[in-house]
């Protein structure tokens, strides 16, 4: 209407103050875009090259899947995954949930003892590796400590056993990452509303049984967020592996991330450490994917 | 203070989404009071937050004291809010949250001091002046959020459903503090709410909304003896106005309106204007709890027995609830006169205080052209 | 939920209770003790007794020894985790404020984006990052690994605060705007200062992950630039000369000791970052 408006309307000082919020995203979104989905792709890109110790970009199709998909080590690599994640993640959901459960019965000095659990989890796997390296150490770790304590005969020697020498990283996993699985589930039952349990006691159920019918199903939803962050644990681990047997002896205790160093940066084959690191983008995708799908359609719901 | 005037304001989120306003007209003068009142999504904060500058609108003008601010950044707009979640900064102290929007101003400290005293004092919340907002009641939390508002004197004061997180007896004190406030200040008002009592006690002017339409603006005497339409009717009051859908007939050049209890019939005349319009239809006749006569003998008004169904004292009130045309009927009764349930009751209405509106637009039927309200007459021009 | 168990104190359940949680608390300790027991004994003592025996001399040479090898290397860590973590919280903080403050068309789409950086396996970005830090001329560099770290740490500080900032009603915001104060002015004066606990988890979890890290360390340093964990595993993985394990556990000690002091003095803000990394959105 008046002018006095119209100027007002076109300030270039709020101008500035509307495209601020943009101007202070756009460092971030170019970092995202490039340095997430670009360097995705160009990791894609190279995996469909012969790429050796430095990028080439002769396009050889999937020659490289295809090596890979007649690699032993890789094979070993892929097994040892699905066995190391499957233990490592039953093991430590178990151990977390009981260990939860337990100190959800009005413990003193809970809080002391929730720490304890929990502290491996701020180490570095490189520590936690070091330390059950030294632990399991054939001859003098508790190889020794159990034979010393009168238990003649007692040999522990799987760091150095090609067919058991994972479970030894699912040991030094579960040790680390249990506590965390503990606290998490600690988390829920302390969400759940007692009135619940009340009335379940007043319907004659015993303490296990509430438990186990009532509460722990109730806390599904924390039951997929530790699944999940274990499963990502344990399809990245790379540090554990790297510390404690370095894949060894031989190849036996190789997992693919370990595979796709060793190859990119060692031993010159890059566009097959890059088919492999695809493979595991593959592999977190196909289990992140209907996760966030279900948590999304979940919240539309409510 | 400053007079505001909305002018066809128009607000759409995205291109293919529906109207959130829809031809907004409103007007008022320096020192009145608006009210806002609507369900839920009718649009009415919407309109708050494009008055304020919080949103843009993409129709029409907004003005104050005559000059459009609908493109100006709200902190040019000289508008002070008050949130419903109080929104103080949970940082700062009672002092520094007044203080704030005068020290954003760059206005020099002595006067920000001198401000921040006369709105405690006014306020009387002198003595919390140190206290961060976490250690203060809600009510308190309200008189801060309404100092902040007050020490900028700011043009127009907008009040975004400020005591609906208050408890029921805070919530009664606070009205009537707000109103003593604005007799004494005539700040020029705009104030959301949900609530029809708080529309009713607080506006000089009464703008009832849903689906982003003004379904009526006027004084709340008008909304309330006059509204517009079956919405309005039953938005505003409480307990509601009964509606009874019936057939009219026509006898002798007279409308009759037929009110059946199962055990009487009633035939009350309209006094409606617009005869041919009322041929063959259904309509529903509106009549507040308070304007069907009960327990007073006979005053000479058509009248109909019905047995009492329900009985429910209020403590100044009794309400007694009965069956017309299979419809549940509300009338308002002082209690020692309330009957029995099971006993018969003689009910007698007052032919000019009925309203008729249609029963499927809603409209109001028979009222006088130049009561509609303007916005209504509007619309059939479009 | 707190509890629902019988009262009476010792009851025979309830001491089981007890002893199981105090044996899982021996077992989670047994590797520190170890770890601590085995830094303060001579290479002999160690081949001599096991895990668990005393001492019979405290030695520090283990440690003396462990921090001339690992020692430089600890101020790398220092000089990589220090700057990251402050930058890269930073930045969360005001990706948060914009991404639950100021929304715009395609913000949304572009937190989604992020959020998958949380979940993302670092190997399918080490090729190209590498290259780039080549060209960038900070390969084997401390201050390309600070790039490195800030840049994959932007998805989880971006969530802390973005969760943290949807929390807290806009109406703060739009109270500020109405009375004068801009973007920056809202952000600094209002929402950083509430902002104390998520500032205190995110430090901490970017602290806890960048000096933890191994795969940027082994992959983008070398030599003279590589942080403490890449020279503990250089240091016990090499396998030249008679293994002093004593050495070894110390230097692990060394590695681990700021974080675990970190975790000690403010666990609680440890255990928020990683429920609320769990909950992810």
């Amino acid at each position: 209407m008046s002018s006095t408006a119209v100027f007002a309307k076109a300030s270039p000082l709020d101008a500035l103050q509307n495209w601020l919020p943009k101007l202070v995203l756009a460092p971030s979104m170019l970092i995202v875009l490039v340095g997430f989905y670009g360097y995705i792709f160009w990791t894609f890109l190279l995996s469909f090259t012969n790429s050796r110790f430095m990028p080439s970009y002769k396009w050889v199709g999937f020659q490289q899947y295809l090596r890979l998909w007649d690699n032993d080590r890789w094979w070993v690599a892929s097994k040892n995954l699905l066995v190391f994640g499957g233990l490592f993640i039953a093991i430590s959901l178990v151990i977390g949930v009981v260990l939860a459960v337990l100190l959800d019965q009005r413990i003193r000095r809970e809080g002391f003892i929730r720490t304890v659990y929990l502290y491996p989890m701020a180490l570095s796997m490189i520590v936690t590796g070091t330390a059950w390296k030294w632990l399991l150490n054939p001859g003098l770790g508790l190889d020794k400590l159990l034979r010393d304590w009168g238990w003649d005969g007692f040999r522990f020697d799987w760091l150095v056993d090609p067919d058991r020498v994972v479970y030894c990283l699912v040991i030094a996993a579960v040790w680390q990452s249990s506590g965390f699985v503990m606290a998490l589930f600690l988390a829920g039952l302390r969400g759940v509303d007692p009135s619940i349990i009340r009335a379940a006691q007043v319907d004659g159920a015993s303490l296990p049984s509430i438990y186990l019918r009532i509460v722990l199903p109730s806390l599904r939803p924390v039951f997929f967020s530790a699944l999940m962050i274990l499963a990502h644990i344990a399809i990245k681990s790379f540090d554990l592996v790297a510390a404690m047997t370095a894949g060894g002896p031989g190849y036996a205790s190789d997992l693919p991330a370990m595979f796709m160093y060793a190859h990119t940066f060692t031993r010159g084959q890059m566009g097959l450490g890059a088919a492999s690191a695809m493979l595991m983008l593959g592999a977190v995708l196909a289990i992140i994917v209907p996760y966030l799908y279900s948590e999304l359609r979940n919240k539309r719901h409510d | 203070m400053a007079s505001l005037e909305l002018r066809n304001v128009h607000k759409r989120y995205g291109s293919g989404l529906p109207d959130t306003l829809k031809n907004i007209d409103l007007k008022i003068e320096s020192g009145e009071f608006l009210i806002l009142v609507g369900p839920s999504g009718c649009g009415k904060s919407t309109l708050m937050n494009c008055i304020a500058g919080l949103e843009d609108i993409t129709g029409g003008e907004i003005l104050v004291e005559g000059s459009d601010i609908s493109g100006m950044s709200p902190k040019d707009r000289d508008i002070a809010m008050v949130f419903q979640s109080y929104a103080l900064y949970p940082t700062m102290n009672v002092r520094d949250n007044i203080a704030f929007g005068l020290k954003m101003r760059k206005v020099p400290q002595e006067k920000i001091d001198e401000e921040v005293a006369r709105v405690a004092k006014l306020l009387q919340i002198e003595h919390l002046l140190t206290r961060k907002p976490s250690q203060l009641s809600g009510g308190q939390q309200q008189r801060v959020a309404m100092g902040r508002a007050l020490a900028r004197r700011p043009k127009i004061y907008l009040f975004d459903e400020p005591l609906s997180n208050l408890d029921a007896k805070l919530r009664v004190e606070m009205r009537t503090e707000i109103k003593l406030m604005h007799q004494r200040l005539k700040t020029t008002t705009v104030y959301v709410t949900h609530d029809q009592i708080e529309a009713m006690t607080l506006g000089d002017k009464v703008a009832v909304m849903k689906d982003g339409i003004v379904q009526q603006f006027g004084t709340p005497q008008q909304i309330y003896n006059d509204p517009a339409n079956l919405f309005v009717a039953s938005f505003i009051g409480s307990p509601p106005m009964n509606f009874i859908p019936l057939r009219v007939q026509r006898q002798g050049g007279q409308w009759l309106a037929i009110l059946d209890s199962g055990q009487a019939r009633c035939e009350l005349p309209l006094t409606v204007a617009d005869d041919a319009a009322l041929e063959g239809r259904d309509v529903i006749l509106g009549v507040r709890p308070e304007q069907i006569v009960v327990g007073k003998g006979d005053v000479g008004l058509p009248a109909v027995r019905a047995e009492v169904d329900v009985i429910e004292p209020t403590g100044p009130d009794t309400l007694v609830f009965v069956s017309l045309n299979d419809t549940k009927v509300c009338c308002r009764m002082a209690p020692d006169l309330a009957p029995q349930v099971g006993e018969s009751l003689t009910l007698q209405f007052d032919p000019a205080k009925v309203l008729l509106f249609d029963a499927q637009s809603g409209e109001r039927l028979g009222a006088q052209p130049a009561e509609r309200p303007r916005n209504v007459a509007q619309f059939k021009g479009r | 939920m707190t509890s629902v168990v019988g009262h009476k104190p010792f009851s025979p359940s309830r001491l089981a209770i007890h002893a199981t949680l105090l044996l899982a608390c021996a077992v989670y300790l047994v590797p520190l003790v170890v770890m601590l027991l085995t830094s303060f004994k001579t290479p002999d003592d160690i081949r001599g007794g096991n895990l668990l025996s005393w001492p019979d001399v405290f030695t520090v040479i283990g440690w003396a020894k462990a921090w001339d090898s690992v020692g430089g290397f600890f101020w790398n860590s220092v000089k990589i985790t220090v700057p990251a973590v402050v930058i890269s919280t930073l930045l969360g903080a005001l990706n948060g404020y914009v991404l639950s403050m100021w929304r715009f068309r395609g913000s949304q789409l572009f937190f989604g984006l992020l959020l998958f950086g949380c979940f993302l396996p670092f190997q399918v970005i080490l090729l190209p990052a590498s290259f780039t830090l080549g060209k960038l001329g900070l390969a084997n560099t401390t201050t390309g690994l600070v790039l490195v770290h800030v840049v994959y740490g932007l998805a989880f500080t971006t969530l802390f605060f973005r969760n943290f900032y949807v929390s807290i009603p806009d109406a703060l915001v739009r109270a500020a705007r109405l009375d004068g104060a801009g973007f920056f002015t809202i952000f600094g004066r209002i929402l950083l200062p509430m902002s104390v606990p998520t500032i205190m988890v995110c430090l901490i979890w970017q602290f806890t992950q960048i000096w933890n890290d191994f795969l940027f360390g082994v992959v983008f340093a070398s030599g003279d630039s590589q942080p403490i964990t890449v020279a503990l595993n250089n240091l016990v993985n090499t396998s030249t000369g008679a293994k002093e394990y004593n050495v070894d556990m110390a230097a692990a000690m060394i590695a681990g000791l700021p974080t675990l002091v970190v975790y000690v003095l403010a666990g609680k803000y440890f255990l928020r970052g990683l429920t609320a990394g769990a909950v992810k959105g």
